[in-house]
């Protein structure tokens, strides 16, 4: 029996390792960044959320889309935590188109934490024309959607160099590291101090680049906390019982095993 | 059916019992004679009922949130995942319940194929699993479309493109299914009628294979037939419910890991960019539970002749008691099956991890010597070694591991019977 369990053992890493492997390909490896949020109790750093949040909003948010959030969101727990107020502020500070109206027209007003956040053009064909022909991928699920996760995504913001020598690139994309091809179709859009942190955070690119990535992040899995701490209390409750029902089972059992 | 007859206290329960006898079923099952030395490999029935339990009712409760409608599906999982109350512990326990669902059936069937549980007298029931297996597939293909992202799209495009291959038929065939003349709306919405209905046909097959199980009784480790009840018996509950609920504890712990810490590990990234059919991705590949099939399909040059492979590669495993023409039912005593079983275990692992791979180079030779090597265990191995092999001496009874001379299982039965 000990042999069918070694076998079991090695069946379970194989299929581990065919996960694993499955998942890499074609590119540098992604940088590995030490997140706050890894592992079985981790959490996110409030103050890189509220930070990463500013980025999105001041850079990213002009060409790409976060569709599935609501401004609501950025108050609740395990998020960003942004104050009641503050929430409201940011919401307020986006045109939403709402209606129809009595009369049938359709109307701006200024937004509320109910409403999802304010894409930057009106569809995808829109948002494509904008950027010469490239969509630029809704971020709600971005941090999900790739191999590789938070580290890639911070990976690319970081990965833009100047081409090596015999590398032509067309007009509109650029040379980074960390693609799939070392193409990308996104400019470089972060430099030192492009931003202005409210916090006084020295704003370097890969501050930015770790704060805007931690923000993807929580916007892709916004449920992460709660499920790390429900996680541990489940496992906990789970081993619990299953001491019990171990000891229950072997004084049962006894009574079969003592004919012997 | 049972061996004495149940008798209910109260007279309403008779009254009761003698129009519909519920109550009599509830004490076959709990009196249920069952073999003493059933290991913990036998815990894993217990393990997929639970599994198809968890299934339906999580997949119940995501039907009232979830949109079948090609442009609302991917929003509505979001919508799940963010908006309904514990709708993303509910999604991730049904998304992470299918993978752990494949694994639970996949030791249960190596167990089977150790053991020599498929034998005489338990064909019907291995047959009846084989069924369940195969709806199985067809329900988690079915179910991994319905978020529409990329990987739904494009398996969903690349599974039903082989009924295509059939001669002349083929492309009718193929629109038929879709309700379209691509993968389109008509067919998530056809998909998801059905992904629900097969875990009810699943249930019902499930209710049979017990049935059909509880006729001759459990095989056991040492694979002899035993006598029922006897002191190598002993009744189903408590014994074996204690037993199946300490395991599949232990299982719930792993699976727990799975849906709290790491959801996503066992899928793909590429299902969280929503479907378009206009960019195909860079490696379609199956959820590996389908890997070793996707490896054979891909192994063949021609595509109706890979499609015929893959079919065959189930459908062998239906013929498989007649083919296998040994006596003796575990591998306990049969140290040449042993090896093979073994060699088995291992051409079915690396074709699911070349599956995952680009079919090209070392893992396309690597995918035709695996495909090769599974169609010669069950077609050349398994009748050679049953003629020639030289069992080890099997015990008479299980209380008694007294060891007789003979490997002859039918003259250790008979001396047993005389004791």
């Amino acid at each position: 029996m000990k042999k069918f369990n070694l076998i079991i053992n090695k069946i379970i890493i194989i299929l581990f390792l065919t996960i694993v492997s499955s998942q890499s390909a074609e590119m540098t490896d992604p940088i590995k960044v030490d997140w706050s949020f890894k592992g079985i109790t981790g959490k996110f750093d409030r103050a890189s959320l509220q930070r990463g949040f500013q980025v999105y909003k001041e850079v990213c948010s002009s060409c790409h889309s976060m569709q599935y959030l609501s401004y609501r969101n950025l108050g609740e727990p395990g998020g960003p935590e942004f104050t009641e107020a503050e929430v409201k502020a940011i919401a307020a500070s986006f045109e939403v188109t709402d209606g129809p109206d009595n009369q049938g027209e359709m109307f701006t007003r200024p937004g509320r934490p109910s409403d999802m956040f304010v894409s930057p053009h009106p569809n995808k064909e829109a948002a494509a024309a904008a950027n010469g022909g490239a969509y630029p991928p809704d971020m709600s699920v971005l941090v999900k959607a790739r191999k590789g996760g938070a580290n890639y995504i911070y990976s690319v913001l970081v990965g833009y160099e100047e081409p090596p020598t015999g590398v032509k690139l067309d007009q509109g994309v650029y040379y980074n590291k960390y693609m799939i091809g070392n193409k990308i179709k996104m400019p470089n859009n972060l430099e030192d101090g492009l931003v202005e942190y409210a916090d006084g955070t020295e704003s370097t690119v890969e501050q930015m680049a770790k704060d805007v990535t931690t923000f993807l992040a929580w916007a892709a899995e916004p449920e992460l906390e709660e499920r790390h701490k429900t996680g541990v209390k489940v496992i906990i409750y789970l081993v619990l019982l299953t001491i019990l029902v171990y000891l229950s089972m072997k004084k049962i059992w006894s009574r079969v095993d003592s004919e012997k | 059916m049972s061996e004495h007859e149940y008798v209910p206290k109260s007279k309403a329960a008779k009254w009761f019992n003698d129009r519909l006898p519920l109550l009599t079923l509830g004490a076959h099952l709990t009196d249920y004679p069952t073999p003493k030395n059933l290991n913990y490999w036998w815990t894993f029935g217990g393990i997929l009922t639970f599994c198809l339990i968890t299934q339906i009712v999580t997949g119940i409760v995501l039907a009232m949130h979830y949109v079948a409608h090609a442009d609302l599906a991917f929003g509505s999982v979001e919508h799940i995942m963010r908006n309904v109350n514990y709708g993303w512990l509910i999604r991730y326990i049904h998304s992470n319940g299918a993978s752990m669902f494949f694994l639970a059936v996949y030791i249960h069937i190596f167990r089977s194929l150790f053991y020599g549980s498929y034998k005489s007298p338990r064909e019907i029931i291995w047959i009846l699993g084989l069924l369940i297996y195969l709806l199985m597939m067809a329900a988690a293909f079915l179910g991994y479309v319905l978020p529409w992202g990329q990987m739904s799209f494009w398996g969903a495009t690349v599974i039903t493109n082989l009924f295509s291959a059939i001669p002349l038929v083929g492309d009718s065939i193929t629109t038929w299914l879709w309700g379209a003349y691509s993968v389109d709306n008509p067919t998530l919405n056809r998909f998801f009628s059905l992904h629900y209905l097969f875990p009810f046909l699943i249930l019902g097959l499930v209710v049979l294979h017990i049935w059909a199980l509880h006729i001759p009784g459990n095989n056991n480790p040492v694979g002899i037939d035993i006598k029922k009840p006897s002191k190598d018996t002993v009744p189903f509950h408590p014994y074996i419910t204690i037993k199946d609920a300490f395991a599949l504890l232990m299982f719930m712990i792993i699976f727990a890991g799975f849906v709290f810490f790491s959801p996503n590990v066992l899928g793909h990234s590429d299902n969280y960019i929503p479907a378009n059919p206009l960019v195909t991705p860079a490696h379609i590949v199956p959820e590996w539970y389908l890997l070793p099939f996707y490896a054979i399909l891909r192994s063949v040059p021609d595509k109706l002749g890979g499609v015929i492979l893959m079919f065959s590669a189930i459908f062998i495993l239906f013929v498989l008691p007649w083919l296998d023409t040994s006596k003796v039912r575990s591998a306990v005593f049969r140290p040449i099956y042993r090896q093979f079983f073994w060699i088995l275990v291992i051409d079915v692992l690396m074709l699911g991890y070349v599956g995952a791979m680009p079919a090209e180079g070392v893992y396309l030779a690597l995918a035709r010597v695996g495909t090769i090597y599974y169609f010669l265990h069950f077609i050349v191995v398994l009748p050679v070694v049953g003629l020639l092999e030289k069992t080890d001496p099997i015990p008479m009874s299980i209380s008694e591991p007294v060891i007789t001379g003979g490997a002859e299982p039918s003259l250790a039965r008979k001396i047993n019977e005389k004791v």
